[in-house]
């Protein structure tokens, strides 16, 4: 997605280890985020996503191990880290009757850089006529809207977006993917967490799956699902009495079951499908229903850690 | 060191303005509180004895003034709990913002409110107590601010063992209003159990209590230094444990 660019890792995460009394919340965390990218951290609730989050950002510090963003020490360079960068937290709140263009105009002022457009942004982010609106009386939608508002005030090079959708409906949750997209689209970094597998699979463009404070396997969502869950699936639906026989003769398959007239025929690799399509145009089967089960994101999970990611 | 301060401070004025029972509990409650006292002991004492006289004259104002001060530090307890609760104070953080400007801008906003609210009260008193008119305002004014300082240091350390927000204005009241009582205002130090008393002598209230009578009855203010190191002192003391133990989350 972004192999054009020559990748480099604005944020380099080493070994972090963090603790709360006898409760390790994540050990032995690397990961690097390349530069222009969408990097996403998945995994259930409780996983440490949100721990390794706030350690980058430097307003938690690890136990043990090196984090490096934009080349500074997330912990000890803080507020200068802080300058640089654009923060959206976890079921953060603002003060109840703070209206939205105040909200705005505070955090416009607190950093170096010339802000950006205020009036432009809250018009992108689709907040122009909640302008003179409580906090406390916005939509969940919009209140997530304008913490990414605030958190693109300042121009920042790497955005934070922790559980950005949580919570949100079907319809204001493609609306912020939207929104994400287009900071990609500006050139900036964007790391984020998820327990939505659907979310990471859309937006990102590597992720991190994080499970009981361990980070499993990294890559994109694509070979990591080629890699974990090579297993294709076609439904189909066919009269044909001999169509069982000529699909289990076929050497990549690996099971064919029939109930009815419907046979689920299971294989691996991404040419199970052409070698069924070709099968049943070389044999002129008549079909009368047709589909595919790929694995996604969700069965990688499963297959990872032996459970579902709602558990 | 304290960008946006100014810019934070007056959000969380017009924040607190907006806020309906906040601004009429910190501002009115010590008002109303004040005039009723004051006409109920005004009509029920027709020849007012030299006690009573004493008190009206002296008491109530500084007890008044105490009040006001209580009421700013409860608030500010309350406040800084619910902050943390709901993740605003995190949320803060995560942001060039010093945590020490986000702590001095509400300070602000509570000096500024007990001035307000003593202005209010002024202005209610001319009415019916002729009294306080003579009355080195300016002084009195700047005894409460230091008082208030003092006791908003403690408020912070409240603010800090507070589990919950719900919890955050009882246990305030709790431990700042009897805080008054044994602050030698109803009954001098001297006449106190001998725990009392020095319960009372490592309490800000006391000191409090006697430099506001002190100014309020027009003494020189090198007459009171020992009440203001002792506030002064107890400002460090509290403000430095608390950064230690102040919880942001």
């Amino acid at each position: 997605m972004n192999n054009l660019r020559t990748a480099f890792p604005v944020i380099q995460v080493s070994g972090i280890r963090k603790t709360y009394g006898r409760t390790v919340a994540v050990d032995e965390v690397s990961f690097e985020v390349n530069d222009g990218e969408i990097f996403g951290l998945i995994g259930p609730n409780g996983a440490g996503k949100t721990t390794t989050m706030e350690c980058v950002e430097g307003i938690r510090k690890p136990d043990r191990g090196s984090i490096s963003v934009l080349g500074l020490d997330p912990f000890r360079q803080v507020y200068k880290l802080q300058d640089r960068i654009g923060v959206q937290l976890q079921q953060a709140q603002l003060q109840k009757r703070i209206k939205v263009w105040e909200a705005i105009d505070l955090w416009a002022s607190l950093y170096k850089k010339k802000p950006e457009d205020a009036e432009r942004l809250l018009d992108q982010l689709g907040l122009a006529d909640k302008r003179d609106a409580w906090f406390m009386n916005l939509s969940g939608g919009q209140k997530q809207r304008l913490f990414i508002a605030l958190a693109l005030i300042n121009d920042p090079e790497v955005v934070f977006l922790d559980e950005l959708t949580t919570g949100l409906d079907p319809q204001a949750r493609r609306a912020i993917w939207e929104l994400v997209r287009g900071i990609r689209e500006r050139g900036k970094t964007v790391f984020l967490t998820t327990h939505l597998m659907e979310e990471a699979e859309r937006l990102c463009d590597r992720v991190a799956i994080i499970e009981r404070g361990r980070i499993i396997d990294i890559d994109t969502p694509q070979r990591l699902v080629d890699r974990h869950c090579p297993e294709r699936t076609v439904v189909l639906a066919t009269d044909d009495l001999a169509a069982e026989e000529r699909f289990r003769a076929i050497p990549r398959i690996e099971s064919v079951v029939r109930s009815d007239m419907q046979l689920t025929i299971r294989g691996r690799g991404e040419d199970l499908v052409t070698e069924v399509i070709h099968c049943l145009s070389e044999n002129r089967m008549r079909v009368t229903d047709f589909r595919m089960i790929v694995p996604n994101l969700e069965d990688v999970f499963l297959k990872l850690t032996g459970h579902s990611i709602r558990d | 060191m304290l960008r946006g301060l100014w810019k934070l401070t007056w959000i969380e004025i017009k924040v607190f303005m907006r806020e309906p029972l906040g601004a009429f509990g910190t501002i009115g409650f010590p008002v109303i509180v004040f005039l009723v006292i004051g006409r109920v002991a005004g009509r029920n004492i027709p020849a007012p004895s030299l006690a009573t006289s004493s008190f009206l004259r002296l008491g109530l104002p500084v007890l008044a003034a105490l009040l006001i001060a209580v009421s700013s530090v409860i608030s500010l307890i309350t406040i800084v709990s619910i902050y943390r609760e709901g993740g605003i104070l995190k949320r803060l953080r995560a942001t060039p913002l010093r945590p020490q400007t986000i702590l001095t801008a509400h300070v602000i906003v509570k000096l500024a409110l007990t001035a307000a609210t003593l202005a209010l009260m002024v202005l209610a008193g001319k009415r019916y107590y002729p009294i306080g008119i003579h009355v080195p305002w300016f002084g009195f004014t700047i005894a409460l601010l230091i008082s208030t300082l003092s006791i908003l240091s403690i408020g912070f350390l409240i603010a800090s063992i507070v589990p919950t927000a719900r919890f955050a204005q009882p246990i305030g009241a709790a431990i700042l209003y009897p805080m008054i009582g044994i602050s030698g205002l109803f009954t001098p130090l001297n006449y106190m159990p001998p725990v009392l008393h020095a319960i009372a002598l490592a309490l800000p209230m006391t000191y409090a209590v006697s430099l506001l009578e002190g100014i309020w009855k027009g003494d020189a203010w090198s007459a009171h230094m020992v009440d203001v190191a002792a506030l002064a002192i107890m400002f460090f003391v509290c403000t430095a444990l608390s950064a230690k133990v102040f919880r942001w989350e």
